[in-house]
């Protein structure tokens, strides 16, 4: 079980010692009290006017359905309930299709037409071999002027294959137009939170006069539609690859993966590789400078305090490790299951030049007990909401996948917020069990 | 339909329902799932999950082991985590897909039972039922794995207090801040032997055959009562010392509650809900009609609804609605509305406006807008 491949069998280990990219072996699954990460009500529910509608039993159910209730999005958020006999008698298909068009008739009985419906089949309809494509004609049969998005919640297939939630980045620009692009104008897509307009990227496409389009400026469905128009689709997060790669390449757009980093070599490779495709000699000017001073004064005002960093919130959590590290700065732990492709050259840096530095399973059956008699514990800075809740740390960085920072621009504004949690306290306990950070919330 | 929701949700699941059950008792509780399980119950349905520990988890199920059969990763997982974190005992849970792929589950429990020597035990959930179904389970199997061939302890009441069992109690349904102290104040007659599952320990269950009576406060504990009376010899009063009720509600021989019909409807856990209509019977002589919801029911329920559309339609001609704040949808024009948030079905969205019906004089304020306007019509 300790092998290289299989990852240690307990729930730390020096990254010395770490295997690459699964330091620890698979188990029973522990699920900490912090929610602030997004799930797919979130994440679909950023498509403007469209609902959400979910076929699954019961206990799958109620997940979903409080994610909207909490959000205050119970009116765009209805269900079919599949129970024992739809399942062990056959006809889920009919049952499945049966339920979906009653209830968006309810629905349209209602006053709530919708214009987009995501409809999410989940893992009993991959068992018993549910023929989507026959259910899609039906439904688009049925209802023909409303846009149905193929989402699904299968987490069951997500362990060799993608998850619910790639899939529904990928589901959201089902209904982008193959029509003439937009001249000159750039969709940033797949992220959930918004790119500043202080980041790298932004500033370039808009010094050179281009518009940059992004989900979180959409207010309508057609706004939102419109983002297919754009002549260069861009993806800077992980999760939204695959599905912003897809559409690029059915609407024969360009596109740009430019994922969100903090090697300094990387961001510079970006903005020459955006010069190039949008057809600029010169490489604009990046932030340097700025950015060593910024960890410098961080570097000062922190000193030996001891850094924590998770995984949920940013997708390059080693990176990160090894920008402070290597400007002086105390990383002693980093939170995460599982360690991304892109993060091996930081991996391998990490393990060369700093060989104590712990990973620690987020998940691993003993994380239940963790925070446990950690009272005596000194000041620690947490990066993420996972780190702060292990830490049991009051001072933290509030952030989530990645939060929108971008390029050097973002590990700066990383740098103020990382100073902002040492000199703050926040109230762990009540803040992170809250799910969606950044969405509305009705516990607010 | 009846299985289409347009606005309302569902009930806290099976799957979360046995977990609740078995928090407190020191048990490692293993739920077969790919994932979403164990999020959905820690933060929609466990008030507890933060500041309590409890050793609940999923197994991760994947695709490939779940169509290769492949039970003995599960196993061994749970005897590492058994290893790692020394509980009580161990209590199995299924979901959608393991039931449909028929997991033998009872195997499943000898062998893990055969390797860690701990009692090992499956609780009958496969995610398609409601919390009250999966709790029900879990205190049943918990029942049967302490007192199966065993007979009822003789009584050793002292000063003449009868011991009681209090049975179907979880944080699904009492959670409102002091409801366990209002409920252990109106029992202070009775020495509380164990309570099931909220503020009592395992080694406290294991005296429950000591009792004379068992008092059952939600449909939870139903199943349990009803095995121990048949196997133990122990009767049961059904019922939550709600206001006036609680005066007649401790003597098994009294009439099950009665159906009713009229205008004011409650909707919510059946028994609550009808130990409501009784207070409102007896305390302000106001007839009260009982919907219940969820899948398990009992006696002086006017219909069990299978949905939305059932629900929306038994409501149409109520003039006072008795429920939590996410029904509100459901509602008639010009109805009157008593918000009684339960975690079961909103979570915590209306945490904070729990309402501690035990606590009399919080009973009575609660109760106003409805009584005061009723009883001067």
């Amino acid at each position: 079980m300790n092998s290289q491949n299989k990852g240690v069998t307990g729930d730390e280990v020096l990254i010395r010692d770490a295997s690459f990219p699964k330091p620890f072996s698979n188990g029973l699954e522990f699920n900490p009290p912090v929610h602030g990460t997004w799930n797919i009500v979130h994440i679909g529910l950023q498509m403007p006017e469209a609902v959400q509608i979910y076929v699954c039993a019961k206990n799958c159910m109620r997940g979903v359905v409080l994610t909207a209730a909490e959000m205050n999005a119970s009116d765009r958020f209805s269900f079919v309930i599949l129970k024992e006999e739809d399942m062990v008698r056959g006809g889920l298909d009919d049952v499945t299709i049966a339920g979906v068009i009653d209830v968006i008739q309810k629905r349209i009985r209602a006053g709530q037409k919708p214009k987009a419906v995501q409809l999410f089949p989940v893992c009993v309809h991959h068992f018993l071999g549910t023929d989507y494509k026959r259910m899609y004609r039906i439904l688009e049969e049925t209802f023909p002027d409303i846009d149905f998005y193929q989402a699904y919640m299968d987490p069951i297939m997500q362990k060799k294959g993608f998850t619910p939630d790639q899939k529904l980045r990928r589901a959201m620009f089902e209904h982008f137009r193959k029509e003439e692009p937009e001249r000159k104008t750039a969709a940033i897509l797949g992220c959930d939170f918004r790119i500043e307009d202080s980041s790298e990227i932004v500033q370039l496409l808009q010094a050179n006069g281009w518009r940059v389009r992004q989900i979180q400026d959409c207010h309508t469905y057609e706004e939102f539609l419109e983002l297919g128009k754009a002549e260069l689709f861009i993806s800077v997060y992980p999760p939204g690859l695959l599905g912003t790669q897809a559409a690029a390449k059915r609407l024969g757009r360009k596109f740009l993966y430019l994922p969100s980093t903090f090697d300094q070599e990387e961001v510079g490779a970006q903005l020459d590789q955006l010069a190039e495709t949008c057809g600029y000699d010169a490489r604009f000017s990046t932030q340097e400078q700025e950015l060593e001073e910024a960890l410098e004064h961080l570097h000062q005002k922190i000193g030996e305090t001891p850094i924590q960093i998770d995984g949920t919130a940013h997708p390059r959590p080693l990176g990160l490790a090894r920008l402070l590290s290597a400007h002086g700065m105390r990383v002693e732990k980093v939170y995460l299951d599982a360690i991304s492709p892109e993060e091996e050259k930081a991996f391998l840096w990490l393990k060369e030049n700093c060989p104590e530095l712990v990973l620690s399973a987020i998940m691993h059956v003993r994380k239940r007990t963790y925070v446990s008699g950690q009272a005596e514990r000194q000041k620690t800075i947490a990066i993420g909401q996972k780190a702060a809740y292990f830490a049991d740390t009051p001072h933290f960085v509030n952030i989530v996948q990645g939060f929108g920072l971008h390029g050097l621009d973002g590990a700066i504004r990383m740098c103020r917020l990382i100073e902002e949690a040492f000199e703050e306290e926040k109230d762990t306990r009540d803040i992170v069990p809250r799910k969606g950070l950044g969405c509305e919330s009705c516990l607010w | 339909m009846v299985n289409s929701y347009r606005i309302i949700p569902v009930y806290t699941g099976d799957v979360s329902g046995a977990a609740s059950a078995l928090y407190e008792l020191g048990g490692l509780t293993v739920i077969h799932d790919p994932s979403g399980c164990n999020s959905t119950y820690n933060t929609h349905d466990e008030t507890r999950w933060y500041d309590e520990d409890s050793l609940i988890y999923i197994s991760g199920l994947s695709e490939l082991d779940a169509i290769l059969g492949n039970d003995e990763k599960l196993i061994r997982d749970i005897v590492y985590a058994a290893e790692a974190m020394h509980p009580q005992f161990i209590a199995l849970a299924s979901s959608p897909i393991p039931f449909l792929n028929g997991t033998d589950f009872q195997g499943i429990a000898k062998v893990v039972e055969h390797r860690t020597g701990l009692p090992t035990f499956f609780v009958p959930t496969n995610g398609t039922h409601d919390y009250t179904i999966g709790a029900g389970e879990a205190f049943l199997a918990l029942a049967k794995h302490l007192f199966s061939g065993k007979t009822k302890k003789a009584p050793t009441s002292v000063e003449g207090r009868k011991k009681i069992n209090i049975l179907g109690l979880t944080p699904l349904d009492f959670d409102a801040p002091g409801i366990l102290g209002s409920l252990g104040a109106k029992l202070s007659d009775y020495e509380i032997v164990s309570q099931w599952a909220c503020g009592s320990s395992l080694e406290e269950l294991k005296k429950a055959d000591e009792a004379d009576l068992n008092l059952v406060v939600s449909v939870t504990g139903l199943k349990t009562a009803q095995w121990m009376q048949e196997h133990l010899g122990m009767p049961y009063v059904l019922g939550c010392p709600v206001g006036a009720y609680a005066d007649v509600l401790m003597h098994p021989e009294r009439p099950a509650p009665e159906t009713e019909e009229g205008d004011i409807v409650i909707v919510g856990e059946p028994v609550m809900a009808v130990s409501l209509k009784e207070h409102l019977k007896m305390r302000y002589g106001l007839k009260a009609c009982v919907i219940d919801p969820l899948e398990t029911t009992c006696p002086g329920v006017f219909a069990q609804t299978r949905g939305e559309e059932d629900l929306e339609a038994l409501l149409q001609d109520a003039a006072w609605v008795i429920a939590d704040p996410l029904y509100q949808p459901l509602l008639p024009q010009g109805a009157g509305f008593i918000p009684f948030s339960h975690e079961a079905f909103s979570g915590r969205c209306f945490r904070g406006q729990r309402v501690n019906v035990l606590d009399d004089q919080v009973l009575e304020e609660w109760l106003k807008p409805l009584t005061e306007r009723e009883t001067v019509q």
